[in-house]
């Protein structure tokens, strides 16, 4: 058998601990897609595979049990998944029947989002898509998230990139009770931004997190949304072997634009500042930021972005997280 | 008088009115609402007929034009007080009949109940005349011809929308700005019979306090959450609390404000000491259902509610109003139709 790994692995397959299968990576941009593709899934998987399909983490679909001679087979018969998860959203692929040309950048997703739920402030599959269409395909490796309230079903506190929905509450006194219910639930289960001052509410600006939880608890629609969209971005938040650890706000109060601009300017920083000599060319982003420092990441990042009037820049961010080893970061000069 | 007018020629209309007359209509207001991308469609000041949302219920009634949700009664310093400023305008509130009848309610108890009447409701109430909007079809949650409140004659005006409007004009006031807008027709609006809810109500006379003790209220213990929605969606409830306002910079000045209460809201029964006497959700439930189907017709003779279903469209629990009412009547028996 004589299968080239290194572009197996790019077409979005992988060698797994059997010798001889694979499995196959399919993206759902967004987490969310028409049932007609299961069709496929479900044809692939019980003519190539062992009759099962793994829902991965990254709400993809891996197809387990394949034999590496049936890739070009099964790229064919994937093509109106490329057409519809891809080529639909505007992802530009060359070969449609050659399956994924790229896997390094994993698939972008999202919570359910403001289709369904009741707390999320945007519609996390469709800028999750977006995205996608910015993106992919690209070898470097970068995880993206949208979540669409700070309560992170996505887990975006992992990724490299998690997107977090905001709203602005706009306040109408006039509208105003007193009931505090507003107040009572933000100290309870959000930051404690709101408090009464003669019956009326105040709100701490620094404090918010535009979460809108005091939209959705008012009776009288005394809150209300401010109906243009804004995003708290985290950034370099992993998982791993070396230093794991939850992504930190790098932007607060952005708009649609700027995170996307923001993800596209991070890949020019990877060409620049990637560790030439890593392991199989792989770096995860994370690691080149802590490398270069974040002050060099912010440069890139901000390149042609045009930042709007209510957007705050984290000045420094304490990454943290958790090495193994307390001197991690030292090199032992005679080595 | 009856006409039928263009739009453009309606607009022109309310051009011109707009000058003695705030108009208010039910109106929407894009992606404000509750949730991340819906609307609200609640009374706002409108200035053309193509504001005014015909095909969706307002979530809010207009009782807060005539009832403002705060609403300064006095400003005072150490010597004196002042009342606010009044604004000179009258006003024109586009509603549908349930509505108006839900005015009559408002009427009954601010300027009915006891011997004084309350004047700040009746200084702006004396303003209204309403434009009746003409409603057949009704919504889902919609319960009026069980509670006898689909029909009105209290309109000056009354209105059929559609490519062309529809308008009859009773109110004399009204005559010369209509006049030769449109071609004169035969008009009268129609009511809507029958909904697709429908509401058997109790004989009050066999309600007791047995009642007040029934099992039925323990569902709503566990179901009811308290927010008060349900009070401030309806176009009958009519209670409000005292607010004191001393400014900051000079707590020797500052203002008596009336603010909306609710009788499902935390604090609502709060005494002196901290006593309430409804801390149980379910017997909130009951208070509200007693006033709504009980103890107002007991006073008034007819029953405080309109069927609107505002309370069944807001409450984020999923409680039917009508529904309870349908489990009490259950229980106590039906009133017998006169």
């Amino acid at each position: 058998m004589d299968i080239n790994t290194k572009k197996i692995k790019k077409n979005a397959y992988r060698v797994t601990k059997v010798r001889g299968k694979t499995a196959l990576r399919i993206r759902v941009p967004g987490g969310h897609l028409e049932v007609k593709y299961f069709d496929i899934i479900k044809e692939i998987a019980e003519k190539y595979g062992d009759g099962s399909v793994h829902i991965t983490i990254r709400q993809g679909f891996e197809v387990p049990g394949i034999d590496f001679d049936k890739i070009p087979e099964i790229n064919r018969m994937i093509a109106p998944i490329l057409q519809g998860l891809e080529l639909d959203y505007g992802v530009s692929i060359g070969d449609i029947e050659g399956g994924y040309p790229a896997a390094g950048t994993r698939n972008v997703s999202a919570c359910i989002g403001n289709k369904v739920c009741p707390f999320a402030n945007y519609n996390t599959t469709d800028l999750a898509i977006k995205i996608e269409k910015a993106i992919f395909p690209n070898d470097r490796h970068v995880k993206i998230a949208c979540t669409g309230c700070p309560n992170d079903c996505i887990k975006a506190h992992m990724q490299d990139f998690g997107i977090i929905g905001q709203v602005e509450p706009i306040y109408d006194a006039s509208r105003c009770v007193g009931c505090e219910a507003c107040v009572k639930n933000c100290k309870k289960r959000v930051t404690g931004a709101l408090r009464m001052e003669n019956y009326k509410v105040k709100r701490d600006e620094d404090r918010c997190i535009g979460c809108g939880e005091c939209i959705l608890k008012c009776p009288t629609g005394a809150w209300s949304r401010n109906p243009e969209k804004f995003y708290r971005m985290v950034i370099m938040g992993r998982t791993g072997k070396k230093n794991p650890r939850l992504a930190q706000t790098f932007l607060e109060w952005v708009d649609e634009e700027t995170i996307i601009q923001v993800i596209v300017n991070t890949y020019a920083f990877i060409e620049d500042y990637i560790d030439k000599e890593a392991p199989l060319g792989k770096e995860h982003v994370g690691y080149i930021v802590d490398r270069a420092g974040y002050h060099i990441f912010k440069a890139y990042a901000f390149k042609g972005v045009k930042l709007g009037p209510k957007a705050k820049v984290a000045n420094y961010i304490d990454f943290g997280g958790y090495t193994y080893e307390r001197n991690i970061h030292f090199d032992r000069c005679n080595e | 008088m009856a006409l039928r007018l263009s739009r453009e020629a309606f607009n022109h209309a309310l051009k011109d009115l707009s000058k003695e007359y705030k108009i208010y209509a039910p109106i929407r207001l894009k992606e404000i609402g509750r949730f991340s991308e819906t609307d609200v469609v609640r009374y706002g000041e409108i200035s053309m007929v193509e504001e005014i949302v015909t095909d969706e219920k307002s979530h809010f009634s207009p009782k807060e034009i005539l009832f403002p949700i705060t609403q300064t009664l006095f400003y005072f310093t150490e010597e004196e007080y002042k009342e606010p400023k009044e604004d000179g305008k009258k006003i024109i509130i586009f509603l549908r009949p349930c509505d108006i009848n839900g005015v009559k309610r408002l009427d009954q108890i601010f300027l009915q109940n006891g011997k004084d009447k309350d004047i700040y409701y009746e200084c702006l109430r004396e303003k209204v005349k309403f434009f009746m909007m003409e409603c057949v079809e009704g919504f889902e949650s919609c319960f009026c011809v069980s509670m006898d409140a689909n029909k009105t004659e209290n309109y000056a005006a009354a209105i059929r929308f559609g490519e062309e409007l529809l308008l009859e004009v009773k109110d004399d006031g009204l005559m010369n700005i209509f006049q030769g807008l449109g071609k004169e027709t035969n008009f009268t609006p129609e009511f809507i019979e029958e909904n697709r809810v429908k509401v058997c109500l109790p004989d009050v006379n066999k309600i007791t306090l047995e009642l007040f003790e029934h099992e039925m209220w323990k569902e709503y213990s566990q179901r009811c959450i308290a927010c008060g929605r349900c009070n401030f969606v309806c176009s009958t409830c009519s209670c409000w609390t005292m607010q004191d306002i001393f400014y900051d910079e000079n707590k020797n000045n500052g203002e008596r404000r009336r603010v909306w209460a609710g009788c499902h809201v935390d604090g609502f029964t709060d005494m002196a000491g901290g006593h309430g006497f409804r801390k149980n959700y379910g017997d909130r439930m009951r208070f509200k259902t007693m006033h709504k189907i009980n103890d107002f017709k007991k006073r008034n003779g007819y029953h405080m509610c309109v069927g609107c279903g505002r309370c069944d469209d807001i409450c984020p629990e999923y409680i039917s109003f009508s529904n309870c009412i349908n489990k009490v009547t259950k229980i106590v028996g039906e009133e017998r139709k006169s």
